[in-house]
């Protein structure tokens, strides 16, 4: 009998464990892993990485990609890419906002202020379609929380552009990348040496960019990540040193009556 | 009850004491989070300032603005306004404070159109001073100067904190 | 149930108490007496207590910020994450504790049905329980909806489908449980409402539930009926309590690493992207704690039929205390249950991972083997078993093996009249 129960409870160990790495490999081809500065215990964002990043967003991506739910004081926020603040100013200012109505009842536009959203590239969705053959450009608010592979999955769409197998024919228009789901892309190659001309200096390899952006797009997703990283640390010993305390009040109560806890 | 319940916890004893004194802060600080979600968020916090273009307002207008979810009156006083605020004997007033200090431009009176007695928003150029403001709700009457002088409410409406940005744009805040 | 009248020490106190008996409500609650055997898996109780009562405060923080509106919930959850002080916080705990709570439960129901805790006397206990994990997995569904996102709207489709799978009025009724045409707004704005009521009602239903385990007592290891208070028993304050502590804190551990370190592992990440009456997923799964039951309405190729399965998967439950013929509660003297029992293990886990596979080939197949055994186990197993199954010697007291260490060959003896006990009470 015990030897059935071990057999037993060796099936469903081995069941478990093919779960997890069935859940894990997902499909297509497998990733290009970076090490990612905020994946760890104590991961913080690379804050030169996440200027640079926000650089290459806003040269690049957001020509097509909006970003609705960041605000520019975002930019000059703790745990971000923390410009200064008379830098997220100056940033927002470059960005025309329409705001109103004035007292004449009319819309004007205005420097934006660092309470405004991001400026949208386009006016709805429909816009975006028009424009981009079809294909919405995804909002990149959340992207990196919205793809199962997360920043990987983006790092490798941005570089897994590639000329497409003998035989499979594209329409125009159309492009093949070798990680997004289906192989089939509508945005073209983005990403080429020297796109970007980055203030410290850093070579602009399409790598480079793409981590940067990536990266960036990391923060947008998940802002309070370092916030988070913190308190769970705290919260972690905390809660051991109160186990430990427990488990020795425990000890000590239960030690009136003659039974083992 | 069984034999076992007749021992007291010893109060003394230093792991029991330790450990509900740990699990308190714990507490603690488990809700403090629950409490500060209640406070203005970040975006509300973004807009605590407001630019006021004042240009168009001519001398003997006022207008209302919203700041912080809150009127401000920013009227554009004449100079008999000016001058009937700056002659009151500071002994009749309720509030006594000088029109020089409520006014960092004299031609400007910044003010928030919320009655000190219980909120209401007062109605300006009404009740019984010449270019002041009455308040409906239990009939408080303000000078030209926004300072209370007869009614319930206790002191003069209030003066946010305000800095004119250039001569025609003021900011709020 | 304490024997003795409880008086308060205090004047006030007795003149208080002689108009709400309050004080005696907290005296029994502090006495009451608790078999002593209990092991880990009975702190679950306790466990679940709180993970309600967590998911209701930090609902009630979030629904003073959330909006329910199809164009602006999805907005309105990313305001949280980032505006709202903690906002990031409360949500991931908000969204990750709904997985602990039903790990938890999950943890509570398996060990009733291991130690038997759902035989007479305590089927109403059960039923109650039975009727609270069915709200809680409506509670569940209903709040996945709230966030606006793909998952959150094409499961809200798929699901309230199911009703279209009733004859002749299917159609009208998944019409009004939408209140138009197809998922949208006005589903959005009662499933808040819905979501914001029903954790009342399980709130309710567990006072109900510890009601009605206080008449006979909790189970225990062994199964056996105790007279309380006894040697076998303790006062649940501080002996059950302080145990109930340490376990909730280790939970906690576990708990605050899916918050802190992987908070969205647990959910799906279509569903940030913002709802699309337009795009359905490549393939949509529920959340975790759902999918054996999504496996089992997969597997039966007949709509109607597939659905009366899954509402069945759940009602064999409820009438478990009158399946499960056999009179000895704790699988530890059922040795062949004991196998079956890891069996069931088995396929619910085996039905779960068929909920999260492609519903074709061979993961059809095995779902459809797992669904029927998952039947046979409570229709056909458990009333036989309980007729035909050797059980082992049964201990008379809690005390006597604890002390002896080993069950000696003189209770044996004994064994007879402790069934006689057993089948008393």
């Amino acid at each position: 009998m015990k030897k059935l129960f071990a057999i037993n409870i060796k099936i469903i160990l081995i069941f478990l464990i093919h779960c997890c790495v069935a859940y894990s490999a997902g499909n297509g081809s497998a990733l290009l892993k970076q090490d990612w500065s905020f994946k760890s215990f104590f991961g913080t964002f690379d804050r030169a990485s996440l200027q640079r990043g926000y650089q290459v967003y806003t040269e690049v991506c957001a020509s097509c990609h909006s970003m609705q739910y960041l605000s520019y004081r975002n930019l000059a926020e703790e745990g971000g890419p923390e410009f200064s603040l008379e830098q997220a100013k100056a940033i927002a200012s470059n960005f025309e906002v329409t705001d109103g109505p004035n007292s004449d009842g009319e819309m004007f536009t205005r420097p934006a202020k660092l309470s405004d959203k991001f400026v949208m590239p386009y006016a709805n969705t429909e816009e975006a379609k028009l424009s981009n053959g079809g294909a919405y450009p995804p909002d990149m608010s959340v992207l990196v929380k919205a793809r199962a592979g997360g920043a990987d999955y983006i790092y490798s769409v941005i570089l897994g552009y590639e000329d497409p197998p003998e035989g499979m024919v594209l329409d125009d228009g159309v492009y093949y990348n070798k990680y997004m789901y289906g192989n089939k892309i509508k945005m073209p190659p983005q990403l080429y040496e020297d796109l970007v001309i980055y203030s410290d200096g850093t070579p602009a390899t399409p790598e480079q960019m793409a981590k940067d952006v990536t990266t960036f797009l990391a923060w947008t997703a998940e802002p309070k990540l370092e916030e988070r990283h913190k308190f769970g640390f705290r919260a972690i010993i905390y809660l051991l040193i109160l186990t430990i305390l427990v488990y020795f009040s425990m000890k000590r109560i239960w030690s009136r009556v003659e039974t083992k806890v | 009850m069984s034999d076992t319940n007749k021992k007291k916890p010893n109060r003394r004893d230093f792991i029991l004491t330790a450990t509900t004194a740990a699990g308190a802060v714990g507490v603690g600080a488990a809700v403090w989070p629950l409490i500060d979600q209640m406070n203005p968020d970040a975006s509300v916090k973004a807009l605590a300032s407001t630019e006021v273009d004042v240009s168009s307002v001519q001398p003997g207008q006022s207008i209302t603005v919203l700041w912080r979810g809150k009127p401000v009156f920013i009227k554009h006083r004449t100079p008999q306004e000016i001058e009937e605020a700056r002659k009151v004997d500071l002994k009749e007033l309720k509030h006594p404070e000088k029109d020089e200090d409520r006014a960092k431009k004299p031609e400007w009176l910044v003010t928030l159109g919320i009655c000190t007695h219980l909120g209401c928003v007062p109605l300006t150029n009404k009740g019984d001073f010449e270019g002041g403001w009455f308040c409906p709700c239990h009939g408080s009457h303000y000078d030209t100067s926004g300072r209370v002088r007869s009614g319930p409410a206790p002191t003069n409406l209030e003066v946010p904190e305000y800095t004119f940005v250039d001569s025609n744009t003021i900011k709020i805040g | 149930m304490s024997s003795h009248e409880y008086t308060p020490s205090s004047k006030f106190g007795k003149w208080f108490n002689d108009r709400l008996p309050l004080l005696t409500l907290t005296n029994h609650l502090t006495d009451y007496p608790t078999p002593k055997n209990l092991n880990y898996w009975w702190t679950f109780g306790g466990i679940l207590t709180f993970c309600l009562i967590t998911q209701i405060i930090t609902g009630l923080v979030l629904a003073m910020h959330y909006v329910a509106h199809a164009d602006l919930a999805f907005g309105s959850v990313e305001h949280i994450m980032r505006d709202v002080n903690y906002g990031w916080l409360i949500r991931y705990v908000h969204a990750n504790g709904a997985s602990m709570f039903f790990l938890a439960v999950y943890i509570h129901i398996f060990r009733a049905l291991y130690y038997g805790s759902y035989k007479s006397p305590r089927e109403v206990i059960w039923i109650i329980g039975m009727l609270i994990y069915f709200l809680m997995m409506a509670t569940a569904f209903l709040g996945y909806v709230l966030p606006w996102g793909q998952m959150s709207f094409w499961g809200a489709t798929v699901i309230t489908n199911l009703f279209s799978a009733i004859p002749l009025i299917g159609e009208s009724v998944t019409h009004w449980l939408w209140g138009g045409y197809s998922v949208d707004n006005p589903t959005l704005t009662r499933f808040f409402s819905l979501h914001y009521l029903f954790p009342f009602l399980i709130l309710g239903l567990v006072i109900l539930h510890i009601w009605a385990l206080h008449v006979p007592g909790n189970n225990n290891p062994i199964g056996i009926d105790i007279k309380k208070p006894s040697n076998d028993t303790v006062p649940f304050h501080p002996y059950i309590v302080i145990k109930d502590i340490f376990a909730l804190l280790i939970f906690l551990i576990i708990f605050a690493f899916f918050v802190f370190f992987s908070p969205n592992i647990l959910g799906h990440s279509d569903n940030y992207i913002e709802a699309n009456p337009l795009v359905t997923p490549a393939h949509i799964v529920p959340e975790w704690y759902l999918l054996p039951f999504y496996a089992i309405l997969r597997s039966v190729p007949d709509k109607l039929l597939g659905v009366i399965a899954m509402f069945a998967a759940i009602f064999v439950l409820v009438i478990l205390p009158w399946l499960d013929t056999s009179k000895v509660r704790s699988a530890l003297f059922r040795p062949i249950y004991k196998q079956f029992y890891w069996f069931l293990v088995a396929d619910v886990l085996i039905l779960g991972y068929m909920g999260a596979m492609p519903a074709e080939g061979i993961y059809l197949l095995i779902a459809r083997v797992a669904t029927a055994y998952y039947f046979i186990h409570f229709l056909v197993i458990l009333p036989i078993l309980g007729k035909k199954e050797r059980t082992l010697n049964i201990p008379l007291s809690i005390t006597e093996p604890v002390l002896g260490g080993m069950l000696n060959p003189s209770m044996a003896k004994a064994k007879k009249d402790t069934e006689k006990i057993n089948s008393l009470g």
